[in-house]
């Protein structure tokens, strides 16, 4: 690490490149442009046009160039630095990944690049320069942006440590408030609309936006609110726990057991109103979240808990989905009713879990993953092949699968007059199935199964020789995986009642794992949050969908490098993190 | 009585003969060592009394009180649940693990609950694992880890990670302890207070103990039988004082050269003694 | 009889039943190729010499899989690790390559010097690649050296996303014709045997690269440095040699071969895009295990055995047993033939090192 003060400033114009690059790199895949449509903050005074989300993300990188500079040479050891080296590291990798942006402008303004890079088109000339053009301006523009704004990073990480979470994330809350705009008008026009009721939301959300984009005073509102949260909070919550443990002992238990059963029932209630109250394609997205989180929780188990990384996870999704379909669909004759065929479904996944699970028994690590992978692929090649034709209607599928659930929800009081629909109606049968494996999950991690599985994840020889029987261990982990995988792809087939075996490829193995990894391998809640991060976020936010993947391998990478125990780490994890930067903080 | 007994057992890698035709009886409630250089086999003599490896010739036969049984047919999750159990040279924690945990990994032969038992967490589930997390205390209590049970195994330092495995493979609740050089790279007070926790394992549990050592000091401190072993060969065996006498293990351990100038100076010494 | 067997030590002393049930399968599998061969054979439906061109087909693909194959087996000899991305950075360099090819051809020169362009077309798209290769070993793989194994992993297959996805953003998601010179159009005639001139093109230059690469590894003394790392990266280090380096100049020479190999590739399929490189680097991966991971003529090996399989297989192994269209699982067969190398052979043919705790 060089320490003096010219190689930190040698460090941080490298940095100011490479975020530069970074910068141009989403520049050339054509974010920006796809972005540019989108309003974030509508103009002052209501003139002029609304910044939108191209550009709130360009400066934005500038910003975060700034800012992870000033927090890096500001580091534990700064204390000997003279005070304003964190500010000009911070700048002059601004100007740096300014310069870069500028170097772009001065190329593309002279020869054109669309014959091969097909985003390179005079729009991203225009946009880079800040609409300086291929001049003098064009070139200075994005230098002195970078500049300024890297300056504004760094004052942001040297905010004191009382304020900064506060104004972090009352910043991220106004992009993302402004990018879910027309989701969350839309949303409340809806209720508004379809109850008469929700008119105190319909008035906050009206004050919070402008026609396009987050008024100003919303912006206001915004920041204030989450300063006061993270500032105000945590007195408040100290004092509610002084004041607990003062409690004699029973009592506290006792409230403590009150309190979470208010909440767990809070909680049921507001995920059985959920998809009533917020109509169709709200239910749709959280069906579909629903299904990656029954899956994500079979997937935690067999990578997080056993330390098995099976790659062709979605062998047992297709082979729940299309027994159902088989079994279920009028084009087989055999016509059984959903919950008739989903028995068979389960045994059949179980057992798939159980055969592809043997072959593997004795590889490891990356050849696991590589013979999980031809699986899935052998089996998804199957199902599109002409010789299984017959039965699982190759390339075309299988059409006309009946939905699980027709529930006669006009008879129930608060439904009101409207029709539900089968993404409605589906939600149920899939909330079940999520609490049912979260139940699952939950058991077996605390006994004796779970801690067989992570002693196998540590080390495979040491479990043995602690009297831990590999075979059956890991075929229970592979079982009870595809158990939640058939789950999950029983309850897709009657979603969708059409299926296809290209819903079933690699992409979808990859999506679980990188939510669960994101959320944290092994932690369950983590789950959760993976996926309303990368299942949830990317379907509201249908600019993203183009650059989804890309975003989860640069996620996947950066998740690895810095934070691989993921956002929602385990318990334990997050113990030794905390006691790890603790020390610096 | 023996507690082991192992019968021309023979072990090759390739072209390799690592253990070759060796016999070996443990009486049992003993403090037994194994000791010979570097590469003689010593651990793949482990390896294969707990199942990681299966000898080519010879059996292992092992009477925990119940009649010998054959080890050799044994995969190493049976072996253990039989009453045998390991630490490693280089400690092998689950290093992600809290202490407690690993304790009670060590636990998982002994508890019985079943899958649906779990599922349905019924009462006889939480009372054994109730009764783990008490027996798990008190192991790490017993080998002086009080206090300790929610850090990581990783964290620990070096001392309490060797005694954390140990009360690990106690928790298998084995008649018979193999001990890997237990007292590899630890300083002379450690090393003192680890003999006198070996000694306690075998008085007030009454475990047979079978190690692995480099160290000469403990050896002769702590065992009351020792065989040496070179070439995966037996070449001496008896108590601490007949083994240290016996000229075949100096050459062993000195190298032949050594051996022939200490017998040349015994030699010399004796007739200038009898010139003079 | 299990048991006396067993004592004798004619049989393993421990016989899990999921053993037994992996010889029975295994078994079966072979039972069934043998009498699908001999039904495809009976039935007669091609000739000698159209079973020919099967090999010679399967010898062309084959030869550009061992070509990928390569950057697989010498990161693995080096670092023991499967760089998940190798196929995407097979496809960076047959994608660029594509423009430069476009241009070549808008002049004219392809068809007036088609060997020299062939040779600039190899040597950008080994420029390109090397160049992926060799970023994506700096940025992504070297701080998590020495980290647990599936971290590496994991990273890898995010890169092979990102790869994949930035190539779409930059180039398109478009299919793009890739032009071939007059001079490889046409076949060559063997007597009855008709062999497209590519087809010769492709393996006179995947032999002469391997060749290289071969003289390479064992006469030079980079090569000899290479070697050493791959035993041991401490020792190597001890004596004087420079271990990063190593390993970076092996991802280089690792992307060039693939990036050589995709233009190779585009030359047989005439046509490039972004997914081009997951299904080939997956083939190649197999391709290496095949020989035996680690092993240079072992993924040579590897695979041109695999090509020949791949093509010759559907045909032999199922048209006898009725299988309608076989072709379609040609794929199936490279990764049951993949699942069955880990499963039976984890060192392949030609491995000799025990990969213990791969």
């Amino acid at each position: 690490m060089p320490r003096s003060i010219q190689g930190r400033l040698g460090a941080a114009a490298a940095s100011g490149v490479y975020g530069g690059l970074a910068l141009l790199l989403a520049a050339l895949v054509g974010m920006f442009e796809q972005f540019a449509k989108r309003p974030i903050l509508a103009p002052l005074a209501g003139r002029g046009e609304p910044v939108t989300l191209d550009l709130v993300l360009l400066l934005g990188g500038l910003l975060v160039i700034g800012y992870l500079v000033a927090r890096r040479s500001a580091g534990p050891d700064s204390i000997a630095v003279a005070k304003p080296v964190p500010e000009l590291a911070a700048g002059l990798a601004g100007a740096a990944a300014g310069l870069v942006l500028a170097l772009y402008v001065l190329t593309a303004s002279r020869i054109d690049l669309t014959g091969i890079l097909i985003n390179a088109k005079p729009f991203l000339v225009d946009f880079l320069s800040l609409g300086g053009g291929a001049g003098p301006a064009g070139l200075a523009r994005p230098v002195l942006a970078g500049l300024l704004l890297a300056l504004a990073g760094a004052g942001l990480a040297l905010l004191p440590d009382r304020w900064r979470p506060g104004v972090n994330r009352g910043l991220m809350a106004v992009v993302l408030l402004g990018t879910l705009q027309s989701v969350l008008t839309r949303q409340v026009d809806w209720v508004t609309q379809s109850r008469r009721a929700g008119g105190l939301v319909a008035a906050v959300v009206d004050w919070v936006y402008a026609n396009k984009g987050v008024a100003p005073r919303g912006v206001l509102a915004i920041l204030a609110l989450a300063l006061a949260l993270s500032v105000g909070v945590r007195p408040l919550r100290a004092g509610l726990e002084r004041r607990f443990r003062r409690l004699p002992a029973d009592q506290q238990v006792r409230s403590a057991r009150l309190l979470r059963g208010l909440r767990v029932t809070l909680l049921l209630c507001l995920l059985m109103w959920l998809p009533l109250g917020l109509g169709t394609y709200p239910s749709d997205v959280m069906d579909t979240v629903g299904i990656y989180i029954l899956m994500g929780l079979g997937l935690n188990i067999v990578v997080g808990f056993a330390g098995l990384l099976d790659l062709g996870y979605v062998a047992f999704y297709a082979i729940g989905a299309y027994t159902v379909a088989v079994l279920t669909s009028p084009a087989s004759g055999i016509g059984l009713g959903f919950w008739a065929a989903l028995p068979v479904a389960l045994l059949v996944s179980i057992g798939f879990g159980i055969v592809l699970g043997i072959p593997v028994l004795k590889t490891h690590g990356d050849y696991l993953a590589i013979i999980t992978l031809g699986f899935g692929e052998i089996i998804r090649i199957l199902a599109i092949s002409d010789a299984l034709k017959p039965w699982l209607g190759g390339a075309r599928g299988i059409q006309l699968i009946p939905a699980a659930l027709r529930i006669p929800l006009r008879r129930f009081p608060l439904v009101g007059t409207m029709d539900p629909q089968l993404q409605q109606e589906m939600y149920y049968p899939i909330l079940a199935a999520v609490g049912l494996a979260l139940y699952l999950a939950w058991r077996l991690r605390g006994s004796r199964y779970g801690r067989a599985w992570m002693a196998l994840r540590e080390d495979e020889e040491v479990a043995e020789a602690m009297g831990i029987n590999l075979v059956g261990t890991k075929l229970f982990a592979f079982a009870t995986g595809a158990t939640m995988a058939g789950l999950g792809g029983a309850l897709f087939a009657s979603k969708v009642q059409t299926i296809f075996p290209a819903s079933f490829n690699l992409l979808i193995s990859i999506n679980i794992l990188v939510l669960i990894i994101v959320g944290g391998m092994g932690s369950i809640p983590g789950v959760f949050v993976g996926a309303l991060a990368l299942v949830a976020l990317p379907e509201l936010l249908r600019e993203f969908s183009d650059f989804r993947l890309l975003l989860y391998g640069v996620v996947l990478v950066i998740m690895m490098l810095n934070r691989p125990e993921g956002l929602w780490p385990t318990a334990i994890a997050r113990r030794e993190l905390s006691s790890k930067e603790a020390p610096s903080a | 009585m023996n507690i082991l007994t192992i019968r021309g057992v023979t072990k090759r890698f390739g072209g390799l003969t690592a253990i070759d035709g060796l016999d070996l009886s443990i009486p049992a409630s003993s403090i037994y060592s194994v000791i010979g250089p570097n590469g003689a086999g010593k651990t793949t003599l482990f390896n294969c009394m707990t199942g990681f490896y299966t000898p080519e010739e010879g059996e292992i036969l092992f009477d925990p009180g119940s009649g010998p049984v054959d080890l050799v047919q044994l995969r190493p999750d049976e072996i253990t649940r039989l009453g045998i159990a390991r630490t490693y040279q280089n400690i092998r924690l689950f290093p992600e693990l809290t202490a407690i945990e690993n304790v009670m990994v060590g636990l998982h032969g002994r508890l019985k609950a079943s899958i649906v038992g779990v599922l349905l967490n019924l009462p006889s589930v939480r009372r054994e694992e109730r009764w783990a997390v008490d027996e798990a205390r008190r192991l790490l209590d017993f080998v002086g880890l009080a206090g300790k049970g929610d850090s990581l195994a990783n964290n620990l330092p070096y001392g309490d990670q060797r005694r954390l495995e140990i009360a690990r493979s106690l928790a298998t609740d084995p008649r018979l302890l193999l001990l890997d050089e237990p007292t590899a790279g630890m300083n002379p007070n450690e090393t003192e207070s680890m003999i006198g926790f070996i000694r306690r394992l075998r008085d007030e549990l009454g475990i047979t103990i079978l190690l692995i050592e480099h160290d000469m000091r403990l050896v002769m401190a702590i065992s009351e039988h020792i065989t040496v072993v070179d070439f995966g060969q037996q070449i001496a065996e008896g108590s601490p004082a007949e083994v240290q006498a016996n000229p075949r293990v100096i050459e062993a351990y000195l190298g032949r050269g050594a051996a022939e100038e200490l017998a040349e100076r015994s030699q010399a010494a004796r007739s200038a003694s009898r010139e003079g | 009889m299990l048991e006396t067997l067993q004592r004798r030590r004619i049989l393993p002393a421990r016989l899990h039943i999921t053993d037994l049930i992996m010889g029975v399968v295994g078994l079966l599998l072979v039972l069934l190729i043998v009498y699908g061969s001999i039904r495809s054979l009976a039935i007669g439906k091609y000739s000698g010499v159209q079973w020919l061109s099967f090999v010679v087909a399967g010898l062309v693909q084959g030869s550009v899989y061992a070509l990928i194959a390569l950057g697989y087996t010498l990161v693995y000899g080096i670092l023991r690790m499967i760089n998940f991305a190798h196929g995407e950075i097979f496809m960076a360099g047959a994608f660029t390559t594509y423009f430069l090819a476009e241009s070549i051809d808008g002049r004219g020169w392809l068809d007036a010097h088609p060997f020299l362009s062939l040779i600039a077309m190899m040597l950008f798209a080994a420029l390109v690649s090397m160049l992926v290769a060799v970023m994506l070993e700096r940025i992504a793989y070297r701080p998590l050296r020495g980290a647990p194994r599936l971290i590496p992993l994991i990273t890898a297959i995010g890169a092979s996303f990102f790869l994949q996805y930035t190539f779409r953003g930059l180039y398109g998601s478009g299919v793009e014709r890739y032009p071939r010179a007059e001079a490889f159009k046409g076949d060559l005639m063997l007597g009855s045997l008709a062999i497209p001139k590519v087809d010769l093109v492709v393996i006179v230059s995947a032999v002469v690269l391997m060749l290289a690469l071969y003289f390479f590894v064992q006469r030079t003394k980079a090569g000899m440095a290479m070697r050493a790392v791959s035993e041991d990266k401490r020792v190597a280090a001890l004596m004087g040699i420079d271990v990063d380096g190593v390993i970076v100049m092996t991802f280089g020479i690792g992307g060039a071969l693939a990036g050589a190999a995709g233009v190779l590739y585009a030359l047989i399929f005439g046509q490039v895009q972004f997914f081009m490189g997951f299904i080939p680097g997956l083939k190649a991966f197999t391709a290496a295990v095949l020989g035996g991971i680690g092993n240079i003529p072992g993924a040579m090996l590897g695979g041109l055995f695999l090509g020949i399989v791949e093509s010759v297989g559907p045909f032999l192994f199922l048209e006898g047993l009725g299988v309608p269209s076989p072709n379609q699982l040609k794929d199936a067969i490279a990764f049951t033939l993949l699942v069955l190398v880990l499963i039976f052979r984890p060192t392949g043919i030609l491995g000799e090192r025990v990969t213990k705790r791969a």
